[in-house]
């Protein structure tokens, strides 16, 4: 009987597992399975109906079904099968994976390597303590999204959006062409969270006012909402009395952050980063549970689709590359006890004054490729400031950026042969540095 | 014509309710709202007090001692979580050690059992995130939590399997007694019945007032909470109080039957009936004096918040009977903490004054057990695989973050007082209760809802009446159009 079902368990088959998957077949590996909670594969994609997509990956402008659907393509192509309205519920240490659906009821499946792309999930209003009442007519950004593009409602008529997050400049245009009326959209920071380019199209062109430093102090209506009330907040961000406006409205809705639904992998116990709210992994994107990788927002909340598709890959041919190295008995087949990462020499990313996270967290420079990509966001908004890369305590990159965005996720690519120039590499560093 | 009728479908209408079933009655219960559990006992603590904190020889504590003592069976009975994890009163000065003694007294003169006074390390290593500030502790093993709206629900449930009618979204304008029966007028039309019971929480003295001169006054008083996600459940194992003050109980730091962090409440007498918003400084508060008594509470994990209004009499007691001056009027009045754990107490005791004064006879065919909702996630994988053989939609989970099946959905609606709204859904399933609460599974819940009820998606509700969710899309310049 073989050790185990699948050589990759792909948990998720939005744009993450869809791409993982692709590239795990590509990199040779044999039985793949992808487990997609909802009816389709696609993920967030397929109510991601605006265009804008695919860049930096097809070369060309694409709607996210139109994304979506070059991946099912790509996965169809390669038979690899895919699951859908399957529920995973559990995930062992071992990668036994335990799912439910309605024609196989509860199952188990051994997979050698599993891929976590469960991808992510709005803050909701409770997180935020935005007191008032609790009406019908408060939507997540992305509930709205879905009602709207996918089921084919009108969340509402008279909107204020709180959050400048790209899904929530997104919907300010959205409900504006189904002929809703925007009436502002609110953030508590004095910058916004989404990207240059979403702020321009999706408010600037239709006239929607931003309100930066803002936030909902006061919800009204018991039944369906009839108002909000802002105010300014201070650099601490609470609300200074005396600058409450009042907006009556039917609708809020809220995009306030996204935080990556890491509920299976706390399951398994792996090691987490606080800041990112997902895995910690190192180079291959693995966890410090061998053969378990993570991709996509589960890893961290990306920005660009294309980022996921990229970072994605790497973790599927990682998978690939683990399952096979255990096929022919390079890896013990001893569940967790492969070759755990941390047996080998790492050298730590550090997140140095300016950076928020790295991903990845740690890196085996003997492990990785030639070059590799590191991606991290910045804690504030920085004008011609320069991105600093220290190896120990020497600067090895020095690179000028005109504008750097918490809501704009950066890289940077380590060169190999410039990380083995150092006998003991203890830390990178990442910084950003004012000029 | 009616035997009873009951003005409120809270937790002390149902309670009534199904203790009368008992007996050859007609009973009604008239409820404004479009479910059970809608007002008091829908934002509360969901505690199963005690008994240490109301006066000696209260009816407020008698029913209290007497409801904690009938919880165990009556959740055995009707099939609602209930666990008795024990409270811890704290301290937080060596000083205000007395007051715990006190309370102690107080609790041994009410008749509450195995009350002792713990000392700073037994307390600490009973409940090791105690701040280290907690003096001491007064440990009341009797003491429990409940799922307050599964408790509403199960007597409601099992009073209507039993012939009580339940009547909904019909809001009772005036009463009046006229040739020995009362007729209540409501927006639904008229009314009658011999008795009337006023279980109307925060409108209970209004109703009282209608039919007697002898007044009553309700202040409600407003709780603000925070709930926190599973995630921070095990922060506190027993229900954590500070030393009660006139305003009441202070605010708890207790873990849900569920398995959430529960924190609150605030304490703020106001006006407004419906005040059950919350506010900054409310939330601010809770936070604040959670953290007396409970170190490191991760309030990062909140998932929600919300106020429940307490019916708060001027005289500080529950008022139960028959007013001199209303023959065949029957207060539940100022039910306010404990009302809840009092609860099953109160139904006993005012069935018997009803079934008293109508001479009513036993129902033969009572049936007094009711099995909840049928949780798969609660059977072994082979009895959950032979569920989802005979009923697939056992197999398909819409609620994600509480793990909530399509098949519980479809069962909580079809039952009898079966959900109608979202909120219905989740107070039943827990559909929606979690922490991304009811953003994945909201629209999945509403077409559910829609196809089970035969309503369009447009007419679903949030909480009945005007709490519709979501309408059509509008055709170009901003007309609604037709299903498009």
């Amino acid at each position: 009987m073989k050790a185990y079902d699948y050589d990759i368990v792909v948990i998720g088959g939005g744009p993450a597992g869809l791409a993982a998957a692709v590239a795990a077949r590509d990199a040779g590996a044999g039985d793949i399975l992808i487990l997609e909670r909802d009816r389709e594969p696609g993920g967030i994609l397929n109510q991601c109906i605006h265009n804008g997509f695919g860049l930096h990956t097809f070369r060309e402008e694409l709607t996210g079904p139109e994304y979506a659907a070059r991946f099912i393509a790509m996965v169809r192509e390669r038979h690899i099968t895919c699951l859908t309205e399957t529920m995973v519920t559990d995930i062992d240490r071992d990668k036994t994976v335990t799912a439910v659906n309605r024609t196989q009821g509860v199952f188990r499946i051994r997979a050698c390597a599993v891929v976590l792309a469960m991808g992510c999930r709005e803050r909701a209003r409770g997180a935020l303590h935005i007191p008032g009442y609790r009406p019908a007519g408060i939507f997540s950004a992305g509930t709205a999204q879905r009602l709207v593009n996918m089921e084919g409602y009108l969340p509402g008529r008279e909107v204020v959006i709180l959050g400048s997050g790209d899904i929530g400049l997104i919907m300010a245009r959205r409900m504006t062409l189904e002929g809703a009326k925007v009436k502002v959209v609110a953030e508590l920071l004095p910058y916004s969270g989404g990207l240059k380019r979403n702020i321009v199209q999706c408010l600037d062109d239709f006239g929607i006012p931003l309100k930066l430093s803002h936030t909902v102090v006061a919800i009204r209506g018991r039944e369906r909402v009839e108002g909000v009330t802002l105010a300014q907040v201070d650099a601490a961000g609470k609300p200074v009395p005396g600058t409450e406006e009042d907006y009556a409205c039917d609708t809020l809705l809220l995009s306030v952050g996204l935080i990556p639904e890491n509920e299976l992998t706390r399951g398994m116990g792996v090691e987490m980063d606080a800041v990112t709210a997902g895995p910690a992994v190192n180079e291959s994107l693995e966890t410090n549970l061998p053969g378990v990788f993570a991709c996509g927002n589960v890893l961290h909340v990306h920005d660009l689709v294309d980022y996921v598709s990229e970072e994605a890959a790497c973790a599927g041919r990682n998978a690939a590359i683990f399952a096979e190295k255990r096929r022919i008995g390079e890896i013990a087949d001893s569940g967790p006890q492969g070759v755990a990462s941390g047996c080998e020499p790492e050298t730590v990313l550090v997140p140095g004054p300016g950076v928020r996270y790295t991903v990845p967290q740690r890196i085996r420079t003997e492990r990785m490729g030639e070059r590799l990509t590191v991606r991290f966001r910045a804690g504030a908004v920085y004008r011609d400031a320069y991105i600093g890369v220290y190896c120990n305590e020497e600067r090895v990159i020095h690179r000028r950026k005109p504008v750097i965005a918490p809501g704009e996720m950066e890289t940077i690519i380590l060169e190999k042969r410039l990380l083995t120039a150092y006998s003991n590499l203890q830390q990178i560093t990442i910084t950003i540095e004012e000029a | 014509m009616y035997d009873v009728c009951i003005i409120g479908a809270g937790v002390t209408g149902c309670a009534i309710a199904r203790e009368l079933s008992r007996y050859r009655a007609s009973v009604c219960v008239v409820e404004r709202c479009e479910d059970v559990c809608c007002g008091t006992s829908k934002a509360n603590s969901a505690i199963v007090h005690a008994g240490y904190d109301a006066a000696n020889g209260s009816l407020m504590a008698r029913l209290n001692v007497k409801g904690n003592a009938m919880m165990g069976a009556l959740a055995q009975e009707l099939d609602f979580p209930f666990l008795r994890n024990g409270s811890l009163v704290t301290c937080l000065r060596e000083a205000d050690i007395p007051g715990l003694e006190a309370l102690l007294d107080r609790g041994r003169k009410n008749g509450v059992t195995g009350l002792r006074i713990l000392s700073r390390e037994e307390a600490h290593a009973v409940e090791p995130n105690l701040s280290d500030a907690v003096a001491a502790a007064l440990y009341a093993p009797s003491g429990g939590i409940v799922c307050p709206f599964l408790l509403t629900i199960a007597l409601a449930e099992n009073a209507a399997v039993n012939g009580v009618t339940f009547r909904f979204d019909t809001n009772v304008k005036e009463i009046r007694r006229e040739n020995g029966q009362y007729i209540l007028e409501t927006g639904q039309g008229q009314i009658k019945s011999r008795l009337v019971v006023n279980a109307a929480g925060v409108y209970a003295d209004v109703f009282h007032n209608m039919v007697s001169e002898d007044k009553i006054h309700i202040t409600p008083r407003r709780g603000e909470y925070c709930l926190l996600d599973r995630s921070a459940g095990g922060h506190v194992r027993h229900t954590i109080f500070t030393l009660p003050t006139e305003r009441g109980k202070g605010v708890l730091v207790t873990p849900t039957v569920h398995g959430n962090l529960l924190t609150g409440p605030t304490a703020t007498d106001i006006t407004d009936r419906e005040g059950t918003d919350t506010t900054r400084a409310g939330l601010d508060e809770v936070m604040e004096k959670a953290a007396q008594a409970v170190r490191d509470i991760p309030f990062r994990e909140t998932i929600t918040s919300f106020s429940g209004l307490r019916a708060h009499e001027d005289g500080h007691d529950f008022i139960i009977g028959e007013p001199a001056d209303a023959p065949g009027f029957f207060d539940a009045a100022g039910i306010e903490s404990p009302g809840l754990t009092a609860a099953p107490a109160i139904g006993v005791m005012v069935a018997d004054l009803l079934r008293d004064r109508l001479r009513l006879q036993k129902n033969d065919s009572f049936r007094a057990r009711r099995k909840g909702i049928l949780r798969p996630a609660d059977l072994c994988v082979e009895d959950r695989n032979e569920l989802i053989r005979k009923h697939p939609a056992y197999g398909t989970i819409v609620c994600r973050c509480e793990s909530v099946t399509e098949g519980e959905i479809i069962d909580a609606i079809r039952r009898p007082v079966g959900a109608r709204s979202l909120d219905g859904v989740k107070r039943r399933t827990r559909a929606g209760m979690g922490r991304c609460q009811s953003d994945f599974c909201s629209p999945r819940v509403m077409e559910i809802l829609a196809r089970e009820l035969g309503i369009p998606m447009e007419a679903v509700t949030k909480c009945g009446g005007a709490s519709r969710v979501v309408g059509k899309r509008m055709e170009k310049g901003g007309q609604e159009g037709t299903a498009s």
